[in-house]
């Protein structure tokens, strides 16, 4: 954090300020984010010659402009895409300003979170009017002081120009009259026609400190007296600790402290490798509280449980017993989703130091107010006494890093230790130690009507510990008279926790691909089944629709455009398609595949895509070819199993991630870009999964009905 | 405890730490650079790649009691300003999500190209395929290799 000093002005200003400030930002953006005379580590300064007119700008008298990103950077692009936002409504030249981390503020920041695919859309209009709000109070400065009309002066890349005279004033030489100046009530933000910056292809802020090595990551965070700490936890889940016995560990040169911590023990040693080999010398008694569980236990709790009816099922619309009864033929299949770790290539972490009346906590999280409650309840700290800083950078998140666990496991042992301590999770203590993807099993029916329409659709999923383990808006919902989901929780020791794209990222699969299931019983092209089945929801939508049917229709006809999709089998490669309605985004793919001696390789992926505006093009393009790559190495290899209440893959080496070699060419057409805009961490990932399982169907004629593919014989 | 004295981009440092400790944690915590990332610990993942006299090797698996007199060049070492061709045309592919690999992929793709100017797509699998990119930055990371490859200049 930089300690740049701004400007004291007196009291009275102060309150109006505040108050104006948050009429106008119409929600909380400036409520309160900003009070005079201190910086943003809330040190009094004296310096009058910085202009910080809100949390998210700070002008300093030599012109330089600094934008606050306060969102957790996890790899989806927000610490680029928006700055920008702020930067284009400010008017000052992209390649001038510089980027800061900011650390969670509750009173600054409306919402630091990196989830639900969410940044984008909620920050749109607010830093828009961050920016807008600063460049009004520059052109007022600039007016004042050369006695003309505001309304005669505009902005240029950084400065304020008179439009009669042809007067130039850079920002930094108006930066501290700007900050005595009143905050306009009202801001007129710029007509996209307009943008120089929104829409533009602008590079990663950080690519020279990510390829130099300069780029500062949770595990790479060091402060004076801090020790590592490596964790034993429970080696399954549904144990406890009984004892154990540190003499081992702490002949291990290095080590200096042994604490146990609820049902964890954690050493803490000079460095990782002293503290890992001190946790490895622990003799730990562990004691199973009731059962452990094994995935064939889950498999068969399921298989029972998507027998079931539900007397409160999550969504019912018209009556499928019925139309099942009179139906022509039904159609059902049973779809399998293995756990899956969210293995981001950082391994958990994060930094503590709690004292008796203070804690200082550091490190990668995505949803910091969310560890700061659960830090200051645990901790029974007050929140003004606690600080939460986040790392510059943080190496994947894809969800787990949405859970408090690991910065709380970190305060309660620094708090134990009486040391500031950085603990160290192992990939093998990540792999176990997780908040899964659930497992779950999905049972499908079709009734098919006499008149040869889709007439009732029925899904019963059961899943580990999700009361509701469906998207019940999902489509085909909206499209089918009779429709209805019943979900079964299956109550686990197992921890789990959202995956990127939570439900989506399997559901997807299943729907898209017992939908292409349809098609080819009915004797119709997949996509233009599809089409017919939007046309119905169009004309005549049955229950609750969340998603627009047109936008829905134009990405699948995109995609199809894109992809030539009526070229099927040309070269011996098949072509499948899967689309999927997301986070408020439309996505739509098509994998071309080839099958040779039993083993898949997907050569290109098209992908037509309604997110509304794209902020940052090249950011946008990013997403989709990683959430692509991410959900495709996933649906191949990806699968958690369970003995015992223990993880049986501990490592790379046992659970397999997508390679270089294994990645597709990737094409992507954004549509419909006038739209508002929303977020794409999450929405390129689900339809991939059912793109490549209808692909193999062209190929092979085998349905896929469960993941990981590549583990399935098909031949 | 056993003392060493190690080569690390060009600079001697002299540590006393266990002797079976790897080359990555003694790079991080002892010597303090941290460009060099951990990922696995099992030589499946290719985060903490670093050169042993210009060859690519994975710091997580190496003791340091094996690296002797031998020159350790880190991802801070291959350029002070990121010059060298291939950190240009990792900036220009835009590769980076969350980043955190591409040190590791960045010191292969030096090692590679600095034998093999010109790889065909199967030396760039074979050679890139001990990597592990969490957020599927492949198809950028291919077009960056290239592109440097193209480029040329010394690597």
């Amino acid at each position: 954090m930089s300690t740049q000093p701004i400007t004291p002005v007196s009291k009275s200003v102060n309150r109006r300020f505040f108050l104006k400030s948050g009429a106008l930002a119409g929600g909380g953006l400036l409520l309160g984010l900003h009070v005079y005379g201190k910086n943003l580590n809330g040190l009094e300064l004296d310096d009058a010659s910085v202009f910080e007119p809100n949390a998210y700008i700070r002008i300093d008298a030599v012109g330089k402009v600094t934008i606050m990103a306060p969102n957790p950077e996890v790899g989806q692009g927000v610490k680029t895409s928006l700055p920008m936002l702020v930067a284009e409504e400010l008017d000052v030249a992209w390649d001038t300003v510089n980027i800061e981390q900011a650390p969670l503020d509750i009173n600054k920041y409306k919402r630091q979170l990196a989830g639900g695919s969410g940044s984008t859309p909620t920050s749109w209009e607010s830093f828009r009017k961050a920016g807008a709000t600063a460049r009004q109070m520059l052109i007022a400065a600039a007016a004042a002081k050369w006695s003309v009309a505001p309304g005669d002066c505009y902005t240029e890349n950084g400065f304020v120009v008179h439009r009669s005279s042809g007067k130039r004033i850079a920002y930094g030489e108006v930066a501290s009259v700007a900050a005595t100046m009143q905050p306009p009530t009202d801001v007129v933000l710029k007509d996209p026609k307009d943008y120089k910056i929104i829409g533009k292809r602008i590079k990663n802020v950080d690519n020279l400190n990510i390829v130099t090595g300069k780029a500062k990551y949770g595990l790479d965070t060091r402060r004076e007296g801090m020790l590592f700490a490596v964790v034993a936890r429970p080696p399954a889940f549904g144990q406890k600790l009984v004892s154990f016995d540190d003499a081992g560990a702490l002949k291990i040169p290095g080590v200096k402290k042994v604490v146990r911590v609820e049902n964890k023990v954690a050493v803490l040693a000079e460095t990782t490798w002293a503290a890992k080999k001190g946790r490895d010398a622990l003799v730990l008694q562990w004691e199973a509280e009731g059962k452990l569980e094994s995935t064939p236990d889950h498999q068969a709790e399921f298989s029972a449980n998507i027998l079931k009816t539900t007397e409160k099922p999550v969504r019912a619309d018209g009556n499928v017993e019925d139309s099942f009864k009179l139906a022509d033929h039904v159609l059902e299949a049973v779809f399998e989703a293995p756990f899956l770790p969210h293995a981001p290539l950082e391994p958990m972490n994060f930094f503590a130091h709690v004292t008796a009346d203070k804690a200082e906590l550091f490190g990668p999280n995505q949803a910091p107010e969310r560890a700061l409650n659960e830090l200051s309840r645990v901790l029974e700290l007050p929140k003004e006494k606690i600080t939460l800083g986040l790392s510059d950078r943080m190496g994947g998140g894809f969800g787990r890093r949405l859970m408090a666990d690991t910065p709380l496991e970190a305060a309660l042992i620094s708090k134990a230790a009486a040391l500031p301590v950085l603990v160290v999770y192992t990939r093998e203590d990540d792999m176990q130690a997780g908040h899964y993807r659930p497992a779950g099993m999905y049972r499908y029916r079709a009734a098919i009507g006499k008149d040869g329409n889709l007439d009732a659709w029925h899904l019963t999923v059961s899943s580990i510990n999700q009361p509701n383990g469906s998207r019940e808006n999902s489509f085909p919902a909206g499209a089918v008279p009779n429709f209805r989901i019943d979900s079964i929780n299956l109550e686990s020791k197992i921890t789990i926790g959202p995956w990127r794209a939570p439900n989506h990222n399997f559901l997807a699969f299943t729907e898209e691909s017992f939908l292409d299931e349809i098609a080819y019983d009915l004797k119709k092209d997949p996509i233009a089944f599809r089409m017919e089945l939007l046309d119905r929801s169009s004309s005549n939508s049955y229950g609750k629709r969340i998603y627009d049917p047109e936008r829905y229709r134009a990405v699948i006809k995109k995609v199809a455009e894109m992809s030539n999709w009526s070229e099927q089998g040309k070269n011996g490669r098949y072509k499948g398609f899967g689309a999927h309605f997301s986070f408020s985004t439309y996505a739509a793919q098509v994998a071309e595949i080839s099958v040779s001696n039993g083993k898949i390789k997907v050569h290109k992926v098209w992908c037509a895509i309604d997110c509304g505006r794209v902020i940052n093009p090249l950011g946008a393009e990013q997403q989709i070819e990683g959430g692509i790559i991410d959900g495709l190495g996933h649906a191949l290899y990806g699968e958690l199993t369970f003995d015992k209440g223990t993880a049986q893959q501990k490592n790379f080496n046992t659970y397999k991630l997508i390679r270089i070699q294994d990645a597709p060419d990737i094409e992507t057409a954004f549509i419909n870009t006038e739209q508002f805009p929303q977020g794409l961490g999450e929405p390129g990932l689900p339809p991939i999964g059912a793109a490549v399982s209808n692909a193999i169907f062209a190929a092979t004629g085998r349905r896929m009905r469960k993941q990981p593919f590549a583990m399935q014989p098909l031949i | 405890m056993a003392k060493y004295s190690l080569s690390v981009n060009g600079k001697k440092f002299d540590v006393d730490v266990l002797p079976d400790t790897p080359l990555l944690w003694v790079l991080r915590d002892s010597i303090g650079l941290t460009g060099t990332k951990f990922g696995c610990g099992v030589a499946q993942c290719g985060a903490c790649t670093v050169h042993l006299n210009g060859t690519a090797v994975r710091a997580c698996t190496l003791p340091v009691s094996a690296v002797g007199t031998k020159e350790v060049t880190t991802i801070e070492g291959l350029s002070a300003d990121g010059s060298n061709p291939v950190q240009q045309a990792w900036i220009e592919e835009d590769v980076a999500q969350c980043g955190y690999c591409q040190a590791g992929q960045i010191m292969t793709t030096v090692s590679l190209l600095r034998k093999n100017p010109n790889p065909s797509d199967e030396e760039i699998h074979a050679a890139l395929g001990g990597h592990i990119c969490r957020c599927g930055t492949y198809t950028r990371i291919k077009k960056a290799v290239k592109l440097a490859a193209r480029k040329g200049g010394k690597i």
